[in-house]
Formats: structure tokens, C-alpha cells, sequence
């Protein structure tokens, strides 16, 4: 009887250890305002998708195709992130923007551009050479293989004469 | 109209990923290989092209876009030359994406130093 009362004990605290520790997690951990990373994250990527309708408008003013535009509009934003990276600007755009500064191409940009400003003192072989592609290589991979995979299943359809 | 669509459109697909980003915690990295996977199966099954022709740079700029040109580029190669198109559909559609990021990356580093650590 005695023995089974101090292993409950023991249980007791044991869990509110737990849940202090859980509690001193949850007031460590940066908090988190979802509506406000929300709302700046919206305008912010609205607002590079806009500057991106502007230059595919812009581009297609001057006698291009739409393909074409595009081509050049991507050109266009990634210039802009690049050299808002070379600046030290394009970090402030991520802490306040969030997903909005990462997910347009941008995103994509700043990753390469980053990684090759930062890592050249390692070296312009081994150190930009390997570390450009620390982002990009993961995406460029997975977008790759991906596209590769619906490929196949594209051409066996085509073959077989599903589609 | 066209600039309307496009901000609101693409915002709203930053806002939906920077809830999964707050909930899910995982880094941009992750999220990048993710939308542009997702946008190269949404480009497959055929929304996402029509999503462009609708929303125009709202949908084509975010990576989502990029994996959509990934597929795009896929299928018309295989159109055009069979098998092996599906090995050189993929990096030919996507080069100014690639090729514009590690030259301009890569002329960047020539150019600019590293922040100081303050």
C-alpha cells in the first residue's frame, strides 16, 4: 500500500515536471501572430505579383508574346531580388513579409543569391560553387524529378492511347 | 482588372502558405521543393494552366508557376519528341528560371560583400 502511494507520488511529479517544462516551451518559443503574418504576407506577395503583371503587360507593349513576356518577367524579378539581396534589403522583406517575400520566384532568387554572396569567402569552388545550390538544389531537384515522373505517366498514357 | 486578379490572387496564395508555414513551422526550403512539386502536379492534371490564363502573374510568379512551367515544358517535349523528351522537357523550359538565378546569383558574389556581423 505504502509502496504503491509513493509510486503515485513519484508519477505526480513526474507530470508536473512535464507540464512545466511544456509551459516554459510554449513561453520560449517565439509567438506566433497568424492574422498579422497573414495580412503581411498577403499584400506583400500581392504586391510582387502585381509588379510581375506589370512587366508581362509592359513587355507584351512592346510587340512580344505572352510566353515570351513571361520569360522576361521572371528575368525581371529575379534581378530585382538579387540585387535587393546583394543590398542586405531582401532579408527585411522576409522578416516582415514572410511567405509573401518567399513564395513569388523571388524567394527562389534571393536563396541563390544569398548563399553565393555569403559562402564565396569559403572559396569559389567548393564554397559558392557547392553552397549556391544549398536552396535551390533541393528545389531544382525535386522539380525535376517530379515534372520527370508526371512525364512518364504522360508518355505511357500517350503510347497506350489514353490521351 | 488584370493587376486586381494578380495582387489578390497571388497574395492570397502567400497568405494560405504562410499559415501552413506558422502551423507547420517547417523551413523555406521545404516549402519551396513543396509548391513547386505541387505546382508541377496541379500543371499535369490540368488546373493550372487554366488558374494562369485567369489570374495571370498572380498564379505564374509564385513557385507554384515555376513547377506548372517544370510540366509545361515536360509535355511539350514529349509532344514533340517522344521519350526523350521527358528527360530534356524539364530544364529547357525552366532555363530562364534557373539560369537567371545562378548567373545573376553567381555576378551578385562578384560584386557585393557579406553583411558584417554587427
Amino acid at each position: 500500500m505504502g509502496r504503491s502511494e509513493r509510486m503515485m507520488n513519484t508519477n505526480q511529479t513526474m507530470e508536473t515536471k512535464e507540464q512545466r517544462f511544456e509551459k516554459e516551451v510554449k513561453r520560449v518559443t517565439p509567438k506566433h501572430n497568424v492574422w498579422k503574418n497573414m495580412f503581411h504576407a498577403f499584400w506583400m506577395g500581392g504586391l510582387f505579383c502585381l509588379l510581375g503583371q506589370y512587366f508581362i503587360n509592359g513587355y507584351m507593349s512592346f510587340g512580344m508574346d505572352k510566353d515570351t513576356a513571361g520569360k522576361w518577367n521572371l528575368l525581371t524579378l529575379i534581378l530585382i531580388s538579387v540585387l535587393l539581396t546583394g543590398l542586405n534589403q531582401f532579408g527585411k522583406l522576409v522578416k516582415l513579409g514572410g511567405a509573401g517575400a518567399i513564395v513569388p520566384i523571388t524567394g527562389f532568387a534571393n536563396s541563390v543569391a544569398a548563399t553565393a554572396i555569403e559562402f564565396k569567402k569559403e572559396g569559389w569552388i567548393f564554397g559558392l560553387g557547392c553552397k549556391i545550390f544549398t536552396i535551390a538544389g533541393p528545389v531544382i531537384l525535386y522539380g525535376i524529378v517530379s515534372s520527370w515522373g508526371l512525364g512518364v505517366i504522360y508518355w505511357i498514357l500517350k503510347i497506350t492511347g489514353v490521351v | 482588372m488584370d493587376y486586381i486578379k494578380a495582387f489578390l490572387i497571388g497574395g492570397l496564395i502567400c497568405a494560405v502558405v504562410q499559415i501552413f508555414m506558422d502551423k507547420t513551422k517547417l523551413m523555406p526550403g521545404r516549402i519551396m521543393v513543396i509548391l513547386v512539386c505541387l505546382g508541377a502536379l496541379l500543371g499535369a492534371v490540368g488546373v493550372y494552366q487554366p488558374f494562369i490564363d485567369f489570374a495571370g502573374a498572380g498564379a505564374s510568379v509564385p513557385l507554384l508557376g515555376f513547377g506548372n512551367t517544370l510540366w509545361k515544358g515536360v509535355k511539350e517535349a514529349v509532344d514533340k519528341e517522344g521519350f526523350i523528351g521527358i528527360f530534356s522537357g524539364g530544364f529547357t523550359s525552366s532555363a530562364v528560371g534557373i539560369s537567371g538565378a545562378l548567373i545573376l546569383g553567381y555576378l551578385a558574389a562578384l560584386i557585393f560583400e557579406p553583411k558584417m556581423k554587427e
